[in-house]
């Protein structure tokens, strides 16, 4: 069962299409890839689809609702969470605090302002867990502002996972961090994804990256679809090929 | 920021025994200064503790939301007018009505003025507080028939009651008990108000407020309504600033449009500046300071605006952080010290 569909979607910025009739259908559990040059529409469609940007036309439909006027509160609370490719944080926050902003905000209890935060063991507790998984545990009482670029992009997305979403948008993970750390993020994010069963929609240049961790792959270009498919297809696909990398036979060289 | 600011904001998860003592010890300091100060100093102090309620309300907007309110005049002003109304017009004399009454006043005004006011963030959101407090100064200027205008309204302390009637203060030598009962009053209403918003910056709330004031955008990403947090915010910060109000008019005996006026708002973010908006106690001790600062500068010279200026001036430049953000800091190398050479295991 599909459950993210975006219909006839636009968005346009002047004569730039950024979002140009896009038509795509998420099923659940699925971990999809969103690849294409620089200026595809990649991120404007994460954008749209998580109400950051409101489309100039086309609807949002999201297990079967439209969602298409819902702000980013609702989207966020009906279950779509998305990571940023600018790292967006709470800087002045510790990566605890970071990470338990989320769990209350999912429970509800952000308006509660009776009870002492640091005293609810559950959140505590589940704070902890989610700093584990993300290999952050030694970092929970350090500042946001303090911890380096590759723990801060893990934070961003540790947020949008302590949401406990069913649609989880990650736009570039994995940029800005040195090629080493690369695999390691990429590695963390997808088993955790993959255990939760938490349906994943990654934007990604980095084509090893994708090749490895996606189920299917959407490749944009000037705002529109060009192609999609499952990895093996769309490594023989040679219009893609030249489409991202400007030869026909860039995936082929690495077989 | 420095590697040492970072090591103190990582320190400040609240260990509550060591908190609940040194607040006990300087509770305990200030229940005790009446007997050792003389009775002016007392006035004095209460004056601080009462400012001390008004700038930590203000607090709440500026360092836990990050918004600059230009106008809590407004609140404080609403909480003595109320006070005032209700004793002349309605011949209320318990304090305890009165603070009732001017809670409920400040609530109705911080809920209608903020419900504007938080649709627009930063200098816009200031131009805003700032005008809507006007308006409330000019109704106090103008309608004298109701507000007695620039004589303002007299409030004597003689008729008033404490605790439902139990203690009052007629007849000879009133005064003097009065200061004395007033200010252990006003104390207890400080610590009490103090303590909520200690739990309140501390609680869940608090927390969505602070992930406001550092990132709105991620803040809405989470699931946080930022708007309405913000009324919110606005709403218990405009009555904290109410409740200073009410306390502060039996203690000055007349409430003029001085306190609606916007000069009276930049003394509540001075206060906040001077102590420093960034910590907790910064606004606390920032407004006794103040009270001190302004008394003397006042008694010492004809110029005392320029002298205040020149200290705002110097603050800015040479400590950013306040009173208590730089002595923080400071507390935080010495302690990062000591641990390098091996104190303190």
């Amino acid at each position: 069962m599909s459950l993210l569909e975006t219909v006839n979607l636009k968005k346009y910025f002047g004569e730039t299409r950024a979002v140009d009739d896009v038509t795509l259908t998420i099923a659940e559990g699925e971990f999809v890839s969103l690849v294409g040059p620089n200026g595809a529409g990649k991120t404007s469609l994460c954008n749209v689809v998580s109400a950051y940007l409101r489309p100039d036309s086309g609807q949002v439909i999201f297990k079967g609702a439209d969602v298409t006027r819902a702000s980013v509160t609702e989207r966020v609370k009906a279950g779509i969470a998305r990571s940023f490719q600018l790292v967006n944080l709470f800087d002045d926050l510790t990566a605890f605090d970071n990470v338990a902003l989320a769990i209350f905000s999912r429970q509800g209890k952000t308006r509660n302002m009776v009870a002492l935060a640091h005293l609810d063991r559950a959140v505590t507790a589940e704070v902890d867990s989610v700093l584990a998984q993300f290999g952050l545990a030694s970092k929970r009482s350090v500042l946001a502002r303090g911890m380096a670029q590759g723990e801060r992009k893990l934070l961003d997305v540790a947020l949008a996972y302590a949401l406990k979403p069913t649609l989880l948008f990650l736009d570039e993970p994995t940029s800005g961090v040195s090629t080493r750390d690369k695999g390691q993020i990429m590695d963390t994010i997808a088993s955790v994804v993959r255990r939760e069963g938490i349906t994943a929609v990654v934007v990604e240049h980095d084509m090893d990256v994708v090749f490895k961790y996606s189920d299917r792959i959407v490749v944009m270009h000037q705002g529109a679809i060009l192609a999609q498919g499952t990895p093996d297809a769309i490594r023989t696909n040679e219009q893609v090929a030249t489409i991202l990398l400007g030869a026909s036979d860039a995936f082929a060289r690495k077989d | 920021m420095t590697t040492a600011a970072i090591v103190v904001g990582a320190a400040t998860g609240p260990s509550a025994s060591r908190l609940t003592v040194v607040a006990l010890v300087i509770l305990v300091v200030l229940a005790v200064l009446p007997y050792v100060i003389d009775p002016y100093q007392t006035v004095l102090l209460t004056y601080g503790l009462v400012m001390a309620i008004a700038a930590l309300g203000f607090n709440l907007l500026l360092g836990y939301t990050g918004l600059l309110s230009f106008g809590h005049s407004a609140y404080f002003g609403t909480g003595a007018y109320t006070v005032a109304f209700i004793m002349r017009d309605l011949g209320v004399q318990s304090m305890e009505l009165c603070i009732l009454g001017g809670l409920l006043g400040t609530f109705v005004v911080s809920a209608l003025f903020g419900f504007v006011c938080v649709r627009h963030t930063r200098i816009f959101f200031g131009i805003l507080t700032l005008a809507l407090s006007q308006v409330l100064w000019s109704l106090a200027f103008k309608f004298f028939w109701v507000t007695g205008g620039t004589d303002g309204i007299r409030v004597a302390y003689a008729k008033l009651t404490l605790f439902g009637g139990m203690i009052n203060f007629a007849g000879p030598g009133s005064f003097q008990r009065f200061v004395f009962a007033y200010y252990y009053y006003v104390l207890a209403l400080f610590a009490l108000a103090t303590l909520i918003m200690w739990i309140i910056v501390h609680s869940p709330f608090g927390k969505a407020l602070q992930a406001i004031r550092d990132n709105e955008t991620r803040a809405s990403f989470i699931g946080i309504s930022v708007r309405r947090y913000r009324w919110i915010a606005f709403v218990v910060s405009g009555v904290f600033t109410g409740l200073a109000g009410v306390l502060w008019v039996p203690l000055n005996g007349l409430t003029t449009p001085d306190i609606l006026y916007w000069p009276f708002s930049g003394e509540i973010v001075f206060m906040s500046v001077l102590g420093g908006f960034r910590t907790f106690t910064g606004p606390i001790v920032g407004a006794i300071v103040f009270n001190y600062l302004k008394t003397y500068a006042v008694a010492s010279t004809e110029y005392w605006q320029l002298l205040l200026g020149a200290v705002l001036v110097i603050l800015v430049m040479l400590l950013p952080a306040g009173i208590v953000g730089t002595v923080a800091r400071l507390a935080g190398k010495l302690s990062l010290a000591g641990k390098l050479i091996g104190w303190g295991k």
